[in-house]
C-alpha cells in the first residue's frame, strides 16, 4: 500500500512536470508543424539560469523561477527570428536537420558556459521537507510540481477556450491560411505561442529539476520523452498532452520502482503499442 | 506505312532506351572509379588510420540503407540503427558464442539479422504517418537497446560483446592489427553494395518506391499496393544496414551497446540530409564529410566540437537545402544550361 500510495504521488507528479514541459511543444507542433526537436534545450536554459539565479546569486527560489520564464523568452526570440522563421513550411527532414543543430550548438555552449557537472536549484524553505496528510506523508515539492501541472492545464484551457487570442489561435491551427485571410495576425499568433511555448518549457525546466536533473546533456536525453508524449498525446491537444503525460508517466515511474532492471523498456513498449493503435495519438483528429 | 513508323518509333525508342542505359552505366562506372579513388586515397593519405576509414565505411552502409527508406521511400526513421546493430549483434554473437569465426559467414548472418530486424521495424512503422511514424522509429530503436542490454548472457550488455575471434578471408588473409584487410573487406563490400543498390533503385520496382514517395494515392489507383513494396524495401534496407553493422563487428571484433543507440541513428540521418537524400552519392558524400568533420573537430577542439558539428548543420539547413551533393549537382547543371544556351 505504502509503495503503491507512493508510486501514485511520483507518478503524477512526474506527469505533470513533463505536461508542463511538452506542452509549449504540442502547440507548436499543432500550430506551426515544426518538429521542434531544440524544445527540451529551452528547458534546461531555464534550469541554468534558475540554477545561477538561486544558488549563485542566492536570490531565492521565486525570482530564479521568474528569471529562467523572462531569460530564456529573451533567449530564444532571435533564435525564432533567425531560425525557425527559415523552416515554417519546410520538409520534416529540413526541420529535423536544423534543430538537431540547434539542440547540438545549445549543449555545447551550456557546457562551455556553466560546465560539465550537474546543477542543482536549492528550493525555497516552504517547499523542502513533507507534508503530513494524517495518514501518509508526501514531499511538499511533489505537491508543488502536482499544483504547478493543474494550474497550467487550467491557464491555458481558459487562454484557449474563452480569450480572444485563443480563437485567432485555434482558426490558425485549424488552418493558418484561411485564419490569414480573415484578418488575423498569423505571424503574431506564432511569435507570441512560441514565446508561450519556450516560457512554460523553462518553467517545467525548473519546477522539475528534481526528477530531470539540469546537465548539458539535458537537451539529448529528454528530447525523446518530450516528442514521445507530444506524438502519443496528439499534437495540439491539450487534454490529449495531459492524458498522454499522466499515463506515460504512471507506466515510466511504475516501472523504475517495480522493475528498474529494464529501464525504459516498458516505457517504449507502451509507446509502440498506443501508436500502433491511435496512429495520430490519443486525441488526434483525421487530416 | 504505319507499321514502317511504328518500327522505326520502336527502334529509336529501343535506341533511347539504350543510349539511356548506356548513361546510366557510365555513371555506374564513375561511381564505382569515384569510390576506389576515394578508398586508394585514403589508404594512401592515412595508413595509420584505417579503422577510423573502416568504421566510416560500416557508418557508410548504415547512410545507403536509410536512404533507401527516407530518400526513396519518404518514410522519415531516426531508428535505422536498429538494424545497424542487430547486423553487428548477429555477426558478433556467431563468432563469440557459436565459435563461427568465418567473416563471410558473419556477414551472411548479419545481412539476414538484418533483413529480419527490417522486416519487424517495417511491419510497425508503417502503421502510422508522419511524426507519430518518427516517434515509432525512436520507440523501436529504444527497445531494440534496452533489450540488448537486458539479454546481457548474450550480448554482454553494457561491457559490449567481446571474445569476437577472426578466421582469415577465404582462408589466406589474415585480420592483422593494422586493419589492412578489414578495411580492403570493408571497401569491397561498400563495392558490391553499391553496385547492386544502383540496380534496385533503377529497376521498376526502385521507380515504384520513389512513386510512392511522391504521391500514395495515385500508385494504389494504379493498382500496386505501397503497404508491400515499403515493407520489401525495409528488408532490403535492413540488409544493407545489416552488412555494415557486421562490417563494424569484423573490424573492431567488438559490439557495443552504441550500435544500436538512438545517437547512431540520428547522426545517420544527419550525414544523409547533409550529403542530400534520394540519391546512393549524396550518401556516401554526406557520411565522408560529416564523419571526417566530426574527427578532425574532436581532434582539434574537444570541447566545442558538438557546438561547431550543430553550426554545421544548421549552414547547410539555410545555405544548402539540398545536401552538398544536390547543391553541387545544381550548381553544375545550371552551369551547363548556361553554356548550352551560349552555344548555338
Amino acid at each position: 500500500m505504502q509503495t503503491v500510495f507512493s508510486i501514485a504521488v511520483d507518478a503524477l507528479a512526474y506527469g505533470m512536470v513533463l505536461f508542463v514541459i511538452s506542452i509549449g511543444l504540442s502547440v507548436t507542433m499543432g500550430l506551426m508543424r515544426v518538429v521542434n526537436l531544440a524544445h527540451g534545450g529551452f528547458a534546461m536554459i531555464g534550469g541554468y539560469i534558475a540554477s545561477y539565479v538561486a544558488r549563485d546569486l542566492a536570490l531565492g527560489y521565486g525570482l530564479a523561477l521568474i528569471a529562467a520564464v523572462v531569460f530564456t523568452i529573451l533567449i530564444a526570440i532571435p533564435i525564432e527570428r533567425l531560425l525557425y522563421r527559415r523552416i515554417y513550411g519546410q520538409p520534416e527532414l529540413t526541420q529535423v536537420l536544423m534543430t538537431i543543430g540547434i539542440t547540438f550548438c545549445i549543449i555545447g555552449i551550456a557546457n562551455f558556459v556553466m560546465g560539465p557537472t550537474l546543477k542543482t536549484i536549492p528550493l525555497a524553505p516552504a517547499l523542502q521537507g513533507s507534508a503530513d496528510l494524517g495518514f501518509r506523508t508526501i514531499p511538499v515539492h511533489r505537491l508543488f510540481a502536482i499544483a504547478c501541472g493543474l494550474a497550467v492545464a487550467l491557464g491555458l484551457w481558459y487562454a484557449i477556450e474563452k480569450t480572444n487570442f485563443g480563437i485567432k489561435l485555434r482558426a490558425s491551427v485549424d488552418n493558418a491560411a484561411m485564419a490569414a485571410a480573415l484578418g488575423v495576425r498569423t505571424e503574431i499568433v506564432y511569435a507570441v505561442s512560441f514565446a508561450a511555448a519556450v516560457g512554460l518549457a523553462a518553467f517545467g525546466g525548473v519546477v522539475g529539476s528534481e526528477f530531470l536533473p539540469v546537465e548539458p546533456y539535458y537537451a539529448l536525453r529528454y528530447m525523446v520523452t518530450f516528442l514521445v508524449v507530444v506524438s502519443v498525446g496528439g499534437a495540439g491537444s491539450i487534454p490529449g498532452a495531459l492524458a498522454a503525460c499522466l499515463l506515460l508517466g504512471a507506466i515510466d515511474t511504475t516501472g523504475r520502482y517495480l522493475m528498474p532492471e529494464f529501464g525504459e523498456f516498458f516505457f517504449y513498449l507502451a509507446v509502440i503499442a498506443i501508436i500502433c493503435v491511435f496512429p495520430r495519438g490519443l486525441a488526434g483528429r483525421a487530416k | 506505312m504505319t507499321e514502317k513508323t511504328n518500327s522505326t518509333l520502336t527502334a529509336s525508342a529501343e535506341t533511347t532506351r539504350n543510349r539511356l542505359r548506356a548513361g546510366f552505366i557510365s555513371r555506374d562506372l564513375y561511381g564505382v572509379a569515384a569510390i576506389v579513388i576515394v578508398a586508394a586515397a585514403g589508404y594512401v593519405l592515412f595508413p595509420d588510420n584505417l579503422a577510423l576509414l573502416t568504421r566510416i565505411i560500416a557508418i557508410a552502409l548504415l547512410v545507403l540503407s536509410l536512404d533507401l527508406v527516407t530518400g526513396y521511400c519518404g518514410v522519415a526513421t531516426l531508428g535505422q540503427a536498429a538494424l545497424f546493430g542487430s547486423g553487428a549483434y548477429a555477426a558478433g554473437i556467431l563468432s563469440a558464442h557459436y565459435g563461427i569465426n568465418d567473416p563471410l559467414l558473419m556477414t551472411l548472418g548479419g545481412i539476414i539479422a538484418g533483413a529480419v530486424a527490417g522486416l519487424v521495424c517495417g511491419i510497425v512503422m508503417l502503421r502510422a504517418h508522419g511524426l507519430p511514424q518518427l516517434v515509432l522509429s525512436i520507440a523501436l530503436v529504444y527497445l531494440f537497446h534496452e533489450f540488448a542490454n537486458k539479454a546481457s548472457s548474450w550480448t554482454g550488455g553494457s561491457d559490449g560483446l567481446s571474445g569476437i575471434v577472426l578466421d582469415p578471408l577465404f582462408g589466406l588473409y589474415e585480420f592483422d592489427l593494422f586493419g589492412h584487410t578489414a578495411y580492403f573487406f570493408g571497401v569491397i563490400l561498400l563495392l558490391i553494395v553499391f553496385a547492386l543498390l544502383r540496380i534496385v533503385v533503377r529497376s521498376p520496382f526502385g521507380m515504384l518506391c520513389r512513386g510512392i514517395k511522391e504521391d500514395p494515392v495515385r500508385i494504389r489507383a494504379i493498382g500496386a499496393s505501397p503497404h508491400k513494396a515499403l515493407i520489401k524495401m525495409y528488408i532490403i534496407s535492413g540488409a544493407v544496414a545489416g552488412t555494415g553493422g557486421a562490417l563494424s563487428a569484423i573490424s573492431t571484433q567488438v559490439v557495443a551497446l552504441d550500435a544500436l543507440s538512438f545517437t547512431q541513428s540520428a547522426e545517420a540521418l544527419v550525414m544523409l540530409v547533409l550529403g542530400g537524400t534520394g540519391s546512393l552519392f549524396g550518401a556516401l558524400v554526406g557520411t565522408l564529410v560529416f564523419m571526417l568533420f566530426e574527427d578532425f573537430v574532436s581532434a582539434a577542439n574537444p570541447f566545442h566540437w558538438l557546438t561547431m558539428v550543430g553550426a554545421l548543420l544548421i549552414v547547410v539547413v539555410l545555405f544548402a537545402p539540398k545536401g552538398i551533393f544536390g547543391t553541387v549537382q545544381d550548381l553544375l547543371s545550371a552551369r551547363r544550361n548556361r553554356t548550352g544556351e551560349t552555344r548555338p
